[in-house]
């Protein structure tokens, strides 16, 4: 029920997100959906990639810092108040979210939203248990 | 203006008879009491008879910083622990620093000479001495202070930082003389500028500047900014403390070394010999009337030249010039010593950090800024922007508690540091001084 996201090293100086981005494009690696994280010196893109061992070798290559995270996926309904049934749950639990980005489905019904929560095992439980729809990892990324 | 006109002017035949009785004994005296003197004396095949005149000096092995290092803490000592009264440090490359202990007659000569030192400036008794050098191990604080009290004027004990406090005390205390490093007087420039505060308004007469190298062009920055007279004092722990030399406000043109308790020379650092009068090369020190550490020959990393031409203040004591650099890579950072070699044993002391490292340093607002580079590879780094910035947080406290300086960790991408085949460039140093 997990995904695999890889997240990257930016140091916060012109071209390296083009870079990144020209890297996979002529990898042949297609993105699915991302999260750029900032400070003031760095920030950490996260990436949902078709290929993500492909994506990880290519960056390393490339000189670049380059991690695997397991985060999870869940499908919302596209209308108010969808995340918010989610995150009720979820706190009634006590579950903290990490972090988390979401992109809207290309058949426009549902939005798909990425957490990575403290405690990603009891997430899924909870998730499951209040009927929300956990995605495999293998169908985010042939989306 | 004299403290002690007899010796300051003392004629050059009477100083350097004075000079060769004070060598001689402290030759002597080194050489029965401290082990490491009998071994490097008897390693070069000399013995204090053959030290016959002044210039048989040159003849005597070098003391260096890491002689003093592996003689941690107290194996330089020439004294029991029982005549010893203070004890100060300074830091060192391996997280150890450099020891020197304090008899209480060399409490008494250090006084003096910092007495002298400030007369030279032009302070006097019933000055208002704002000194802002920091008390603690560091010699700079207590060794001004004390000569301070000698000359009778009044000193205001108020060590560095809280620089709005700082200058609201000068304000009301009518300070008429500062004694702090010269970039901490600009920033206090800067600071009472924002408040609103016209150093023209202040009573202060005379700053009293060392500790880190500054230039000619920082002192007219500093003279018109604190509408000031703006003297260079040279000193260093192993010697002493501030008050080793010191210009006089006279001339303002090279620093009056205390001859009569000092022997300086310049050498060539590549070659061990000495330059010509007026050359530049390091400054090397003999101390002549020390009982705690007496040091022969102490290579001080300091470049500078000297000259024995009369002043017009009358004083006889030979002059060097501005300290013009190091011979070594030991950065000298809002006047605390630093050695890039420090910063690296921490950061590898750090779980996962490479020793691929650079710190840079700048001067803004007239402050010392250190920027560590590290570079984030696949151990250190995380995908949440909290743990990484944990991390930098971390180099900047470990590095703040072992060197006592300031720093700004900056992580970078792997591989963006310049790789070097031999020495490796670990500092840029973007200070103009």
């Amino acid at each position: 029920m997990k995904v695999e996201q890889i997240s990257i090293f930016i140091e916060n100086k012109s071209g390296r997100l083009a870079e990144i981005t020209r890297v996979l494009g002529e990898t042949g690696i297609n993105i699915r959906a991302l999260s750029l994280a900032d400070t003031s010196d760095f920030g950490i893109l996260r990436l949902i990639v078709n290929d993500v061992e492909k994506a990880k070798i290519i960056l390393k290559e490339k000189g670049f810092t380059v991690s695997k995270t397991e985060v999870i996926a869940v499908e919302v309904p596209d209308r108010p108040g969808g995340l918010s049934a989610i995150l009720q749950v979820l706190d009634a639990d006590r579950i903290n979210v990490e972090y988390m980005y979401a992109f809207v489905e290309r058949c426009g019904e549902n939005a798909v939203i990425i957490f990575r929560f403290d405690e990603t095992d009891k997430a899924i439980t909870t998730l499951q248990n209040n009927n929300f729809n956990v995605l495999e990892g293998e169908r985010l990324y042939s989306m | 203006m004299f403290y002690n006109e007899e010796f300051e002017t003392l004629p050059r035949p009477a100083l350097e008879a004075l000079q060769f009785k004070r060598l001689k004994a402290t030759i002597e005296r080194v050489y029965c009491n401290v082990p490491f003197y009998k071994q490097s004396f008897d390693k070069a095949g000399i013995s204090p008879d053959n030290v016959k005149c002044l210039d048989d000096l040159q003849g005597l092995p070098f003391t260096t910083k890491q002689d003093m290092r592996d003689s941690y803490p107290y194996g330089l000592f020439a004294t029991s622990l029982e005549e010893i009264v203070r004890i100060h440090a300074s830091s060192g490359t391996t997280g150890k620093p450099t020891v020197v202990g304090y008899t209480h007659k060399d409490i008494e000569i250090w006084t003096e000479l910092m007495a002298r030192s400030l007369v030279a400036a032009g302070a006097h008794k019933g000055d208002i001495i704002h000194n802002a050098y920091g008390y603690g191990l560091f010699t700079g604080g207590l060794g001004a202070h004390y000569g301070a009290e000698r000359l009778g004027a009044s000193v205001i004990p108020i060590s560095g930082g809280n620089t709005k406090r700082q200058i609201m005390i000068m304000q009301d205390f009518g300070s008429t003389v500062l004694t702090c490093t010269p970039s901490y007087s600009l920033f206090m420039a800067e600071e009472a500028k924002a408040e609103g505060i016209d150093f023209k308004n202040l009573k202060l007469r005379v700053g009293i500047f060392g500790a880190e190298p500054w230039s000619e062009a920082m002192r007219g920055e500093i003279e018109e900014k604190l509408n000031l007279a703006a003297i260079d004092i040279y000193g260093l722990s192993e010697i002493m403390g501030p008050g080793v030399a010191i210009e006089c406000i006279e001339a303002k043109k090279g620093l009056h070394i205390w001859e009569d308790h000092f022997l300086p020379e310049i050498i060539n650092p590549e070659t061990g010999q000495r330059v010509a009068n007026g050359e530049l090369g390091e400054l090397v020190i003999t101390t002549i009337t020390k009982q705690g550490i007496p040091l022969i020959r102490y290579r001080t990393r300091d470049i500078t030249s000297i000259t024995y031409e009369q002043c017009i203040c009358g004083r006889t004591h030979a002059r060097i010039a501005r300290m013009s650099g190091r011979s070594d890579d030991m950065l000298i950072i809002r006047g605390v010593n630093v050695f890039p070699s420090q910063i690296e044993s921490i950061l590898v002391g750090i779980e996962g950090v490479e020793p691929h490292y650079l710190l840079i340093v700048d001067r803004k607002e007239n402050l010392d800024t250190l920027e560590v580079q590290v570079e984030v590879d696949e151990r250190l780094f995380s995908d949440e922007i909290k743990v990484l910035q944990q991390l930098s947080r971390r180099i900047e406290k470990e590095i703040k508690e072992m060197l006592g300086v300031t720093c700004t960790a900056k992580l970078v991408e792997p591989k963006t540091i310049q790789r070097s085949e031999g020495k490796a460039k670990r500092v840029i140093d973007k200070r103009n001084l």
